[in-house]
């Protein structure tokens, strides 16, 4: 049996050996480090530009980076038939492959982001472990936290003016060394399909700079939307307390967050026009120069996958939040569901590039249909189905959790107002 | 040991291993067997002499323990039925690893077309293998070097160190990888390097009983298909994507995918 047969579907005339080899978790995969990408790209435009309305999500960002960067590579194991090789790509890497350089980008890139994070955190991390030093009596909960924050400095206990100017001057550097790094990790994967000569729908030099503009895009979009959700419990929150303090804390809070929200938006937007018109301009290129191919890809993208294209992907996806981002008078109602379509739209692009490009044959008169395994009945179809891709959506949130537990992801105004 | 011994001891035994490591640059086994006995694996497909029994599909089925009832193949015969209006119907049911047993051409989905016979100007079978390419996009992207060319040209797999990502499925033009049903690992056609080694035929060659299929070694210059490929008027599959097959076809159709 083969395993590709549970979800392909074929037509006129494919190729035997032919199937949706590269199915959910390769959707999931330049998803996921789209997302990484873009929220170091939006958490470096505070770093590095000093854009200081994107203060607050800035730090933010670069933890939820940190978490999503963690889980990126998952989907890629969870996808191997032999997951348990996966070291061999850093023990014979095999470097005319454009994958085998992933795990020595990936782990230079986690490293400049772990760094980032030390240095942004290490006045927090010192004072957390100094004050639970000095505390007698900890509680085995306190301990581990203790231990936890005196690990986690490395020993760099010096809270000097000078030491904490260097901080903000690694910070920066390593900012800016990111965002090219962020981008090549991204360029990188839409290098993977774009260098894919057998793919007439995958191989375009734009793929790269398409793959990095829509993933600032989702990045973005993300940030934004868990910032606004994370503000508004908070705010509930603090609505429950009626002490004036807290009224004033609310206040604040609404302002910083509207500020936010707008400088973040002008940017989601600035980003999206770039996507959407590197994709246009791809489509509009294929169906001018009209090579041998074109025939059955104009027949999948306005035919079989018109809805998932068009519908979904440019108009649900890319037209209409675009229009309400661009609205006057954002307000997070509105912000919401406009930031969870450009996901969407996202998404969807992804799944048309992975999935689309797989959906016709290479003797360009077939097509295979991709059955999404919804209920599964054993690891293969929980690994390649619905719940796989959901697991793998689930675990940056989860882990972001973890960090905030440790780490003050969203506090920094509160914690000034106390010191 | 004094400095000086040591220092003597140190030049010696870089020269030695710089002198090792070269020889081994030199007498590597494939290129030393390259080297005595010149070989390039090609293989001729005459399309004219295939009557479509999938005697071969069979036979390498069998030969290289490819489960028989699983829907992939190393090796497959297209059949192509060419209309007097010039539709172009063309299927491979179940590979051909039961011939072709009905006139209809399998759609997929379950759907079969009847095509008149007074409408078919034109129709023939196509068998098709790995192309065994001199530049192969499969070996290129291998993010861990798990499938590799040998000298004598044959692009083989690494069972042990595939980590089956399958992105030399994917780079395949002609779509011949695929993963075995169940060693999960990339999969191809070989030639049987098995059996060329030991001076045997592939067993398609061997399985076909009208010499559709032939091997040969475009090195030796007294080798009969290299004569042919040499001689006479062949080509190949899909020159546009510059992987250069070395499998030849006499008699190949335009309309042939």
């Amino acid at each position: 049996m083969v395993l590709e047969s549970l979800w392909t579907i074929k037509e006129l005339f494919v190729y035997p050996n032919e199937y949706i080899y590269w199915s959910i978790q390769i959707v999931m995969y330049p998803f996921m480090t789209g997302l990484v990408a873009g929220a170091f790209v939006l958490s470096s435009l505070y770093h590095l530009f000093d854009i200081k309305p994107l203060k607050e999500i800035a730090r933010f960002a670069l933890v939820f980076s940190f978490a999503l960067l963690m889980v990126a590579p998952l989907p890629l194991l969870l996808h191997l038939t032999h997951p348990e090789r996966s070291l061999y790509v850093m023990l014979t890497p095999h470097f005319t492959s454009a994958i085998a350089a992933f795990g020595v980008v990936l782990f230079v890139y986690a490293s400049v982001v772990a760094s980032e994070l030390w240095f942004l955190f290490r006045k927090h991390l010192v004072e957390s472990s100094l004050t639970l030093k000095g505390k007698t009596h900890k509680s085995p909960a306190e301990k581990i936290k203790y231990w936890i924050y005196t690990i986690l400095t490395l020993g760099a206990f010096d809270l000097s003016a000078t030491s904490l100017k260097l901080d903000a001057k690694a910070i920066r550097i390593l900012a800016g060394v990111g965002v090219p790094i962020a981008c090549f990790l991204h360029g990188y994967a839409g290098f993977i399909f774009g260098s894919v000569k057998a793919n007439a729908l995958w191989m375009t030099p734009l793929m790269p700079v398409i793959f990095i503009m829509s993933a600032i895009v989702s990045g973005v979009a993300l940030c934004l939307l868990t910032y606004i959700i994370i503000m508004e419990i908070k705010k509930h929150l603090a609505s429950r307390k009626s002490s004036p303090t807290a009224v004033n804390s609310l206040n604040e809070m609404k302002g910083v967050e509207a500020d936010t929200m707008r400088t973040t938006v002008k940017y989601l937007t600035f980003f999206m026009v770039f996507s959407i018109s590197l994709e246009l301009l791809d489509l509009v290129f294929r169906g001018y120069t009209a090579v041998k191919s074109w025939d059955i890809l104009r027949s999948i993208i306005y035919g079989k996958d018109f809805i998932n294209i068009f519908l979904l992907q440019y108009v649900v996806g890319n037209l209409v939040p675009f229009v309400l981002l661009l609205l006057p008078g954002m307000t997070v109602k509105r912000a919401v569901p406009s930031l969870l379509l450009v996901l969407f739209g996202v998404f969807m692009m992804r799944w048309n590039v992975v999935i689309g490009g797989q959906s016709f044959s290479l003797t360009f008169s077939g097509y295979m249909d991709y059955h999404l395994p919804v209920i599964p009945y054993s690891l293969d179809t929980f690994k390649e189905g619905l719940g796989g891709a959901l697991f793998i959506a689930v675990l940056p949130f989860i882990l972001l959790w973890i960090f905030n537990m440790i780490l003050p992801v969203l506090e920094s105004k509160e914690r000034d107002g106390k010191t | 040991m004094n400095r000086r011994d040591f220092i003597i001891l140190a030049i010696k035994g870089t020269a030695a291993v710089v002198l090792a490591r070269g020889l081994d640059g030199i007498f590597r086994p494939a290129d030393v067997q390259a080297w005595t006995l010149p070989r390039r694996f090609v293989f001729l497909v005459d399309t004219y002499k295939c009557i479509g029994c999938g005697f071969c599909v069979k036979a390498c089925k069998l030969e290289n323990e490819i489960p028989f009832e699983a829907d992939v193949s190393r090796t497959w015969v297209e059949r192509y039925v060419i209309t007097g209006d010039g539709e172009v119907f063309a299927d491979t049911p179940k590979e051909a690893r039961y011939g072709f047993i009905t006139g209809r051409i399998d759609q997929g989905r379950g759907r079969f077309k009847d095509i008149p016979r007074e409408k078919i100007k034109k129709a023939f079978f196509v068998p098709k293998l790995c192309n065994q390419c001199a530049k192969p996009s499969c070996v290129q992207v291998c993010p861990v070097g798990a499938t590799y060319q040998n000298a004598d040209g044959v692009v083989l797999v690494d069972r042990k160190w595939c980590i089956g990502c399958g992105y030399c499925i994917m780079a395949c033009p002609y779509g011949m990888r695929f993963f075995h049903p169940v060693l999960h690992v990339a999969d191809k056609c070989t030639f049987c390097y098995h059996r060329i080694n030991r001076d045997m035929q592939p067993a398609c060659v061997q399985a076909c009983p009208t010499g559709a299929r032939q091997i040969g070694n475009i090195k030796d210059p007294r080798d009969p298909v290299g004569s042919v490929i040499r001689t006479q008027r062949v080509a190949v599959h899909k020159p546009e994507y510059g992987t250069e097959p070395k499998v030849y076809i006499i008699g190949l159709d335009e309309e042939v995918r």
